[in-house]
């Protein structure tokens, strides 16, 4: 990944502009030269599309842009196009990402560095068009990669990181970009639009190598392996989704070189966390009203603050095992549930608690479920989520899962 | 207005002249574990030797599948790759959608290569159906996607599915003591339906490999042609259909002569019958009676006179009744040739 950062020091500058998250991804795309692209309708995630489909109309992006005749069929027509050595981006939302779940599954598998959007929506049914994490989380297993992000410009970073990370020969495992439905996908921030030159510094040619399917290369991909190597396979892809997690730190160091935007660490932000007693943990758009929340509860004296992850899978169980174990008790804010759970908790609480177990030091972990299918997470409802949380660290039993918010 | 975007130049494959001019080389060779008589193997290998060496074959899910590509020990001398069951069509799509572009971009060197993509009846008539029929709106990719068709899920034990013919026993539909026949729904006419839906579609086909140097030129045209292009091929086998697997060649053969299986061809909007069946519609040969084809076969054994003769009235109608013969299943009653009063 040694390229010449030094021609970067060209006079090109970041253009300002207001765009919505999924804006910021199709930008992205036009940024990552992207050569085909799928699409499909389903809402949140088809604002993304309809912004490709503007550029490509309009001759900004050079692409096969495909409307396909279903999710299944969008995902398998780029993982073709991926193993024939195209760069490609597609994407889902909620049902319709679970109707791509067959082409989901074999993509990790096949070592297809593609790069997806999951404009997250709750699973039908009943119907709701709003933000709900279960559905990117229902891949958690399968070899993806997942990240979440939290505004139009660290989507827009992103995007560019995802490709740079799943393309390294080192890692070759799809990468799904999770954004909050509505909140993030059809809210418009400002945003800087980085020039073509730092891209290119920053995100070389995707090469396939010696996986590429063509004639020059007659290999068979996805042959029948059964028990005989299936476990050895499985093996490989772990050790690729380990590696990730170095190769993840290599590109935001680069891109904080490239682009002049640092992220700090990774996988998590923190925010207010250096004094903090309790800590809340959450993903995606949450961190708003939390954030907004934490400066008013500080205010009051009450010692709160923030680990927002990014990055979901790998999962950063030693970096977070560290930095969560420094406070008194932890509240794990889940945008998702999984029936029947331990303690019927969200999946990340539940991941949360895992990874902390091994750790020295372990403070109490609660549950929170908050915001299912868009619902509005409030200040107050952060505050009480804080209360809680301060009670338990002040040694006083609380239920290890409360739902906040709801109608009683 | 913009006109539509040209796919890339194909493959010029001139057709075959003659048994004695077919290519030597091989690109389906040994290391697969099909049955003995597998009509659907000889359909991968004669398919591939039309296509020659600068193709690449997208398979999905089925016994071409489970049997051709065990790890370590594939057949294919090209390169080959999997997709899932209902996915041919969109395997298809886009690996020509990739390499148009890598091409086009200059990231790939340029030249033609053939993308093929096969399925089952299975995959490509009941699962893949949607998938394949979007790919084959696609005019500026090129494309063949083959359907071999043996009538069942043939690798997960003889399932039935919407090829598999009336009555047939399959382990979805085995002759009971109330019921002798448990499947009685018809046979989907999968080309004719593809032809008839798709009018950018440059060519459809239906073939038997049991006529081995018309079913390779009917692959060579469809490379040659360019953009999607959809053939459909009847595969005896001798294990779901329970015959001798010396019969193959025979049974392949009886299906065109019955007329069960009419073999035509729908070129740039043009439909020919050819062979055997071109013969039968011209009344230069006879239809046999299904009965030879369907006594062979161990799956119709339950079969009463009824039965027989049920099978015989509904091909019978196929080529008295149908606006054309085996392929458009519409009765017209209205009086043709009419000058207008």
């Amino acid at each position: 990944m040694a390229r010449a950062v030094e021609q970067v020091a060209a006079p090109q500058k970041e253009t300002d502009a207001l765009i919505s998250g999924s804006e910021a991804i199709a930008v992205a795309c036009k940024l990552a030269d992207v050569d085909v692209i799928t699409a499909y309708p389903i809402r949140p995630y088809d604002t993304v599309m309809q912004y490709v489909a503007k550029l490509v109309a309009n001759g900004e992006l050079d692409c096969e842009y495909i409307v396909a005749e279903s999710e299944h069929s969008q995902f398998e027509i780029v993982k073709h196009a991926c193993a024939a050595g195209a760069r490609v981006f597609c994407g889902s939302s909620g049902v319709g990402w679970m109707y791509a779940f067959e082409a989901l599954t074999v993509t990790p598998a096949l070592r297809i560095p593609m790069v997806a959007m999951v404009g997250n929506r709750a699973l039908d049914d009943p119907g709701a068009f709003g933000v709900e994490h279960n559905d990117a989380l229902a891949v958690r297993d399968l070899g993806w990669q997942l990240v979440w992000v939290d505004t139009a410009q660290e989507a827009l970073d992103t995007a560019l990181i995802a490709y740079r990370v799943a393309e390294d020969r080192r890692v070759f495992l799809p990468c799904a970009i999770a954004c909050d439905g509505a909140f993030l996908t059809h809210s418009q921030a400002q945003v800087k639009i980085p020039p073509q030159q730092w891209v290119n510094a920053f995100l070389p040619p995707y090469n396939r190598g010696d996986l590429l399917l063509h004639p020059d290369n007659p290999i068979t991909v996805a042959p029948q392996v059964n028990e005989d190597w299936l476990m050895e396979i499985r093996k490989h892809n772990d050790e690729a989704m380990k590696r990730a997690k170095t190769v993840i730190k290599e590109a935001y160091a680069d891109f904080a070189r490239i682009f002049g935007r640092d992220y700090g660490n990774p996988f998590f932000e923190e925010y207010q966390t250096d004094d903090a007693d309790v800590v809340l943990v959450g993903m995606g758009t949450l961190s708003m009203p939390v954030k907004v929340a934490i400066r008013r509860m500080r205010q009051e004296g009450k010692k709160v603050g923030l680990v927002r992850l990014r990055w979901f899978r790998p999962f950063a169980a030693e970096e977070l095992a560290a930095t969560l174990g420094r406070f008194n008790a932890v509240g794990v804010i889940d945008r998702d549930f999984s029936f029947g759970s331990p303690y019927t908790s969200g999946v990340l609480a539940t991941e949360i608690r895992a990874a902390l177990y091994p750790a020295e030091k372990r403070p109490p972990v609660l549950g929170f479920i908050c915001g299912l299918g868009g619902r509005e997470v409030t200040v107050p409802d952060v505050q009480r989520m804080t209360d809680v949380l301060l009670s338990a660290a002040a040694g006083k039993a609380q239920p290890l899962t409360t739902w906040v918010g709801i109608r009683e | 207005m913009d006109a539509i975007e040209t796919a890339l130049p194909t493959q010029q494959l001139e057709a075959i002249k003659g048994v004695k001019k077919i290519p030597l080389e091989e690109f389906f060779t040994s290391g697969h574990r099909t049955c003995q008589g597998c009509e659907s193997a000889l359909v991968m290998k004669l398919m591939v030797k039309a296509a020659g060496p600068r193709t690449i074959v997208l398979g999905s899910t089925g016994c071409m599948y489970v049997a051709n590509t065990t790890y370590y020990s594939t057949s294919w001398v090209v390169p080959w790759m999997h997709t899932q069951l209902g996915s041919s069509g969109s395997a298809g799509l886009g690996t020509a959608a990739a390499l148009k572009v890598l091409m086009r971009k200059g990231k790939m060197k340029e030249e033609p290569i053939n993308v093929i993509a096969f399925c089952g009846d299975g995959g490509g008539a009941d699962m893949g159906l949607s998938a394949i029929s979007a790919a084959l709106t696609h005019p500026q990719y090129n494309f063949l996607i083959l359907l071999y068709d043996n009538e069942s899920y043939a690798n997960t034990d003889i399932q039935l599915s919407g090829l598999t013919p009336y009555g047939a026993h399959t382990t979805f539909s085995p002759p009971g003591k109330a019921k002798r026949i448990l499947h009685t729904r018809w046979k989907k006419n999968v080309a004719g339906m593809l032809a008839a839906g798709h009018p950018e579609c440059r060519y459809v086909a239906t073939v038997c490999a049991s006529y081995a140097v018309d079913m390779m030129n009917r692959v060579r045209k469809a490379l040659t042609i360019g953009g999607p292009t959809f053939i459909h091929s009847i595969d005896p086998c001798p294990k779901g259909w329970d015959f001798d697997p010396m019969l193959s060649h025979e049974l392949g053969e009886l299906a065109v002569e019955t007329g069960v299986w009419p073999l035509y061809e729908v070129e740039n909007g043009v439909l020919k019958l050819y062979g055997r069946t071109k013969q039968i519609a011209e009344k230069r040969a006879r239809r046999k009676p299904v009965r030879e084809f369907l006594l062979k076969q161990g799956r119709f054994a339950h079969f009463t006179e009824d039965d027989f003769d049920y099978f015989q009235a509904k091909v019978d109608e196929m080529w008295n009744r149908w606006l054309i013969p085996g392929v458009i299943p519409f009765h017209t009653e209205l009086e043709r040739d009419q000058p207008p009063a």
